[in-house]
């Protein structure tokens, strides 16, 4: 249970090991004042970036796979659900003046009080009845939520792309008295973008955040006894079905400002938006080590580099080939990803 | 060999099956939609049996079977063109382009199945949806031609240099095009036929109970000798080889085949008949299958709603199939006899 949830020390070498990223980007930017220098930097901050958006998703697969035992796979479409829901909301509010500054953190309150709300009926309604059923069952009826949310925003929303609209940008004005929008802050001899900044200080919030609610909080604690043994945390006196709900909706407010997050960085927004990421972050979870929590967030980030690196270096095609290849190997030394826990099975 | 009665079901209702279409056909009292989507419907049947040997005798969660079917159709089709003018009998052709899918998809079985067989659970689950992936982008940037001087290959661009004489079969992203409708309905039904062979003789046998023996504990099999990795290897490859043919099955229906149609969805499309036929019930997948490929065609009135009104009809199928007082219901049939699952069946053999 300690290395399931256990994930301070883990997440202090996270965080170091970001810091030490940065450092060794100081580096090789001092080093190299060339172009070769700036793509590496450029890749690498993209790759945390989109890294960050994988591992916010894959916050809530495995979340769900820790208390539940089920692959969630209607998580990708809540994130699609969430995007659309921030969409509109944010194309429907009209501020006044300064106030529109706040516009898209309004928005996305919404999508995610939406999608909290969408997590939680599909929890009641879909996976309690099935608590005592097969995987595979679940697992059927996952895939039957997803198809379900995929055509109903298909009905709603219809299968023309919307443009999300730049959310992190910023109104000024330059020297010569002309209104410009910045869309980037220049760090060094990178330009980043605002996006990438709020994404992955998002990611680092919402990990310290969650990191304190399962250790500190009751509730928290009452979610890792639920994931360690269901029976023995209902005999103790914790309401199961309250906290597995309470995780649902966890993992699906995650998934609304992940779908944010993304389609600010991407933004073309489909129906099918959500399923290649939720793939990919599903991946990233089981990359780290299915259940585990830094697990899921180091899994994200690394998949994130790996995949931009393999766009950058070898070829934009094979991407995702080269990415679950590199995840097949690391399954293979080590079966239960990177800071998975070793079951030993009794007999 | 053993064989049960439940087996013999299974093979009168597909016989019965294939020739009551037939006679409907020729009495021309079939809808067009339908009479195209006979050679589809024979290769998710081919497909779900094959993925229920993996999934319901193996009990080895896989998501990437649509992989497998992919490798089949693209080699499979890739040798029926190059022998277009070599074999002119379209039967023949097709009968070689089968079997040379079917090779090579339990070479990628055996090949995947390495390192897959060496995991467990969601783990096994996720590596077979990696290898789906990787060879839907494999196919998806492959070149391959054909010419006088033999085959050639080349990835991402076409570097093939195929010589004038030849022709460029596989043309990456835009798959195979040009390709001449040789599957038919009664092609299909012999596959299906033999697919059904293949599963009972080997279920049926001393390593299809080796199969099921690690399927209901993997540790007490290996502790009274089960080779684990020789059977789970067989079970694979197997369901490799047929999906395989039924991938090959399916591209010769149509006149272009690309990879991205053989994707993460198909695979999840196919275990869905598999869970809903019953894991391990053969009848079961193929009546899942035929029922769930017509069921979106037959709910084409209704246009815009079919698929929203397909999910709630598989999330309800899961929900009463799973409720307790269902359960109870069918679990006094299975007692009484009158309604057995083979599993049940070779129980009572075994005790018998």
């Amino acid at each position: 249970m300690r290395r399931f949830f256990g994930y301070a020390p883990i997440f202090y070498f996270c965080v170091r090991g970001e810091f030490r990223v940065n450092f060794i980007i100081q580096f090789i930017s001092s080093l190299t004042s060339g172009g070769g220098g700036y793509q590496l930097l450029n890749h690498i901050i993209n790759g945390i970036s989109l890294g960050s958006v994988y591992a916010i998703i894959a916050l809530g697969y495995t979340m769900v796979y820790g208390i539940a035992k089920m692959l969630n796979f209607a998580h990708g479409d809540v994130i699609m659900v969430g995007a659309y829901v921030c969409f509109y909301a944010f194309g429907a509010l009209k501020l006044p003046g300064a106030l529109a500054v706040f516009a898209p953190l309004i928005a996305i309150c919404a999508a995610v009080a939406v999608c909290t709300l969408l997590g939680v009926t599909i929890e009641k309604l879909a996976y309690k009845p099935l608590r005592a059923a097969p995987s595979l069952a679940v697992l059927i009826t996952a895939i039957g939520i997803s198809y379900f949310l995929q055509n109903a925003a298909l009905l709603l929303w219809s299968s023309s792309p919307k443009v999300f609209p730049s959310f992190f940008v910023f109104k000024s004005v330059n020297e010569a008295g002309e209104a410009v929008t910045l869309r980037s802050v220049q760090i060094g001899s990178v330009s980043v973008s605002f996006v990438t900044i709020v994404t992955i200080i998002s990611c680092v919030v919402i990990m310290l955040w969650l990191t304190w609610f399962t250790g500190r909080t009751k509730m928290g604690k009452a979610m890792r006894a639920c994931s360690e043994d269901k029976a023995a945390a209902q005999l103790m006196g914790i309401d199961v079905n309250a906290t597995i709900s309470l995780t649902f909706a966890i993992g699906s407010g995650l998934a609304a400002i992940a779908g944010a997050l993304l389609c600010s960085a991407y933004p073309n927004l489909v129906p099918t938006t959500g399923s290649m990421p939720g793939i990919k972050a599903f991946t990233a979870a089981v990359f780290g080590g299915i259940g585990s929590i830094p697990g899921a967030f180091l899994g994200g980030l690394l998949l994130g580099v790996l995949e931009i690196f393999a766009k950058a270096y070898i070829s934009v095609q094979l991407s995702d080939a080269v990415v679950f290849a590199v995840l097949i190997v690391v399954l293979l030394v080590k079966p239960t990803g990177l800071l998975g826990r070793t079951v030993r099975e009794k007999v | 060999m053993k064989k049960s009665p439940f087996h013999f079901l299974t093979y009168i209702l597909v016989i019965g099956a294939y020739a009551a279409l037939q006679v409907l056909q020729a009495r021309g009292e079939l809808s067009a939609t339908m009479r195209g989507m006979l050679v589809p419907i024979c290769a998710y049947v081919v497909m779900a049996v094959s993925l229920n040997l993996t999934v319901g005798v193996l009990g080895e969660l896989s998501l990437g079977h649509a992989g497998f079917m992919s490798v089949g159709a693209f080699l499979g089709t890739s040798t029926a063109i190059a022998l277009q003018d070599a074999v002119p009998v379209p039967g023949v052709r097709l009968t070689i382009a089968l079997i040379v899918a079917a090779l090579f998809a339990a070479l990628a079985g055996f090949l995947i199945g390495i390192p897959v067989l060496r995991l467990n659970g969601d783990y096994l689950a996720i590596v077979t949806l990696a290898f789906g992936e990787i060879i839907k982008a494999v196919f998806n940037n492959l070149y391959l031609g054909v010419d006088s001087r033999g085959v050639h290959i080349s990835l991402l661009e076409d570097v093939t240099n195929t010589a004038k004489d030849g022709r460029l079969i596989i043309q990456g992203p835009m798959g195979i095009g040009g390709i001449q409708k040789i599957s038919t309905f009664t092609a299909g039904f012999i596959l299906i036929m033999i697919s059904l062979i293949v599963i009972f003789n080997l279920v049926g046998s001393r390593a299809g109970r080796a199969i099921m023996a690690i399927r209901d504990n993997h540790i007490a099999a290996q502790s009274v000798g089960v080779n684990i990795i020789k059977y789970k290897m067989m079970a694979f490859v197997t369901s490799a080889a047929l999906a395989g043919a039924a991938g090959a099955l399916f591209a010769m229906n149509y006149s272009t085949v690309v990879a991205n149609k053989f994707d993460f969805n198909t695979s999840i499309l196919i275990l869905v008949f598999v869970v809903l036929g019953g894991l391990g019930n053969m009848l079961g997948s193929i009546i899942a299958a035929a029922v769930l490929t017509i069921l979106p065609e037959a709910l084409r009135p209704i246009a815009e709603y079919r698929m929203l009104l397909y999910a709630v009809l598989l999330i309800l199928m899961m929900l009463t199939a799973n409720h307790p007082f269902v359960k109870g219901f069918f679990n006094r049939f299975r007692q009484t006899g009158q309604f057995q699952l083979q599993g049940d069946d070779e129980e009572k053999e075994a005790a018998a």
